[in-house]
């Protein structure tokens, strides 16, 4: 690496060079100004007692961190937003996958029934969680109705603090478009040869599912769960018009503990250093992803 | 059912056009439901748009409102105290508009310098844009709050309308992805034609990538359109909110809230992103389908 940057160049490539550091030079500078800048800003904000103003800022050391461990509402948030996390992943995953499955059969209409289940994806935002308020409903909403019909009782949803969570995860049900539609362009990669040697084999559907399916689709399905992950932990426009991390603390998240920290109780100090735990937390999960995923995920051309 | 019937139907089972038959009919029966529940909130939405208060109180809900309240879509449009709709709908637009415009010159310029620009210290920082991909702008908000507020920016629409020119990590990367499918040919030929790369790239890569640009077009729109986080954060004054925030402010203000009205808004606020989805379609799957291609 360091031979390359010292070696000698022509004149030609030099300038090739300058016109390359202008052209990304306006992602450059937003990367140093809002990415770079920032994470080193919340760490340093991290040891701070900074309240409103900046003039009265006294640095604290560990304060804020040792505030955060004594805390059990911090501990809460972590909690939910793990589990949020998990099973956004789970299942999100792999209704993903299932509706990708579906809409890569050979039967009409499919265009139509990609873009219905598209459809909420594209809505998301506060008008549609407004509607989901209104649907969770358990006395007047529609799913309770929907399953009083078929004679089940249904649950308080998100007025409860059991159902709060799995409540937002069935909503998240309902956003999974992206992840479909990379796992449909995956599947549509698979070489058709495969799956008529695996039935010349006698392989069934299971094993052609187990055998062919899944490994050619595991680098995307491994990055569909990497994004899904870095997606849970951004969960804010439901908590925010839905809950507001209730009922109790039942559904306080990370970036709600964040948010309520910073903008409500103004306390910047603990939210940059709850703000720094968040992005510790989220390296360690996506390398630990990128560790297990060398297990799982099937490079073609690697050979195993 | 008579023998002869019975060794028909066996037969016609077994037969290639009976499984075929059999196996459509599986296929609809799972995708036909779930086509049903994917826009039922949508439909309550809409159904309680339309309804007059005392019947969305009722029990069963029903889909269809046994009257239709056309007037609650200008009742919940101006009848809302300090909230004037219009006025967030015209600062939505504006911000939505500047945000796609400096993603779409800012993105395209750096992903051409990915694409086809050799230079030292090209691969750390195309790391880096992958890197950022996966970074939670949540999480950096502090410290940009004190800049803007350092700024003077607070209450304007300069903080959700500045970081759009400066590059957005997904869409380079997107970018770049379909830059590389454009044939090298292309390039030498102008280059011995004397071209510079502003040329190149004006004349030669953006007339060809019309389709992927419309894909970040409309990923930009939706995305900006239903941004709630910035616009909580930076916008107080009424005068200033977008439409997401204006919305929000319909929930229980008094106390109870007025569903019907509010579901009026909401359906309008959502009316321009559904547009834009139905016309905009081909790109917008074709787009994501790019995202998850090993590059």
């Amino acid at each position: 690496m360091l031979r390359r940057f010292i070696r000698p160049i022509s004149p030609s490539a030099r300038r090739e060079e300058r016109i390359f550091y202008l052209f990304i030079l306006p992602w450059l500078i937003g990367l140093v100004v809002f990415n770079a800048g920032p994470i080193l800003g919340t760490l340093g904000l991290s040891f701070t007692d900074w309240r409103i103003s900046l003039d009265d800022l006294n640095f604290v050391g560990l304060d804020n961190y040792s505030k955060l461990v004594n805390d059990d509402i911090f501990w809460t948030s972590v909690g939910n937003t793990l589990y949020i996390a998990v099973g956004r992943v789970v299942f999100g995953t792999a209704f993903a996958l299932l509706l990708a499955i579906l809409l890569n059969q050979k039967v009409p209409g499919i265009p139509f029934f990609r873009a219905v289940y598209y459809l909420p994806t594209v809505t998301a935002g506060v008008a549609v969680a407004l509607v989901w308020i209104w649907i969770f409903n358990p006395r007047l909403g529609i799913l309770n109705y929907g399953l009083k019909l078929i004679g089940i009782k249904g649950p308080p949803w998100i007025f409860s603090s059991d159902w709060v969570k799995p409540s937002l995860i069935l909503m998240s049900m309902f956003s999974v478009g992206p992840n479909m539609i990379i796992l449909l362009a995956g599947l549509q990669g698979i070489p058709k040869e495969l799956y008529e040697a695996a039935e010349i084999d006698g392989a069934g559907l299971w094993g052609k599912f187990r055998n062919v399916t899944l490994p050619m689709l595991s680098p995307v399905l491994f990055f569909v769960i990497v994004i899904s992950v870095v997606g849970s932990f951004q969960t804010f426009t439901e908590i925010r018009v839905m809950t507001e991390g209730g009922p109790g603390e039942s559904s306080n998240v990370l970036i709600w503990y964040l948010w309520e920290n910073a903008f409500i109780y103004l306390q910047l100090g603990v939210a940059a250093a709850v703000a720094w735990i968040m992005f510790v937390i989220l390296m360690a999960l996506t390398g630990l992803q990128f560790r297990v995923g060398r297990r799982w995920v099937y490079y073609e051309g690697e050979g195993r | 059912m008579t023998a002869r019937k019975r060794k028909e139907t066996v037969a016609w089972r077994k037969s290639i056009k009976g499984r075929r038959a059999l196996y459509l009919m599986l296929t609809f029966l799972l995708l036909a439901p779930l086509a049903v529940a994917f826009v039922m909130p949508f439909l309550v939405m809409v159904s309680t748009a339309l309804k007059p208060l005392n019947e969305v109180f009722k029990f069963p809900p029903r889909l269809i409102p046994e009257t239709v309240v056309w007037q609650n879509f200008p009742d919940g449009w101006y009848g809302y105290g300090y909230v004037d709709f219009t006025t967030c709908t015209w600062n939505s637009l504006k911000i939505t508009i500047n945000n796609i415009v400096g993603n779409l010159v800012s993105c395209t310029l750096a992903a051409y310098a990915f694409a086809r620009l050799k230079a030292r210290g090209k691969n750390i920082c195309f790391a880096l844009v992958l890197a950022t991909m996966l970074l939670p702008n949540e999480a950096l908000v502090i410290p940009q709050f004190v800049l803007f507020t350092r700024l003077g920016w607070l209450d304007t629409h300069l903080p959700l309308m500045v970081p759009p020119w400066f590059g957005w990590p997904f869409f380079i990367f997107l970018l770049r992805q379909f830059f590389l499918t454009i044939p090298e040919e292309l390039v030498d030929a102008a280059k011995i034609d004397g071209a510079g790369h502003a040329r190149i790239l004006m004349q030669i890569f953006i007339p060809l990538s019309k389709p992927a640009l419309a894909t970040l077009a409309i990923f930009a729109f939706i995305g900006n359109w239903n941004s709630f986080f910035g616009p909580l954060l930076y916008l107080r004054k009424p005068v200033m909110q977008t439409l997401p925030v204006c919305l929000v402010q319909y929930q229980g203000a008094y106390g109870n809230t007025d569903w019907h009205l509010m579901m009026a808004v909401a359906t309008i606020a959502v009316i321009p992103v559904l547009l834009i989805f139905i016309f905009g379609q081909r790109y917008f799957v074709e787009g994501i389908a790019t995202s998850g291609v090993k590059g």
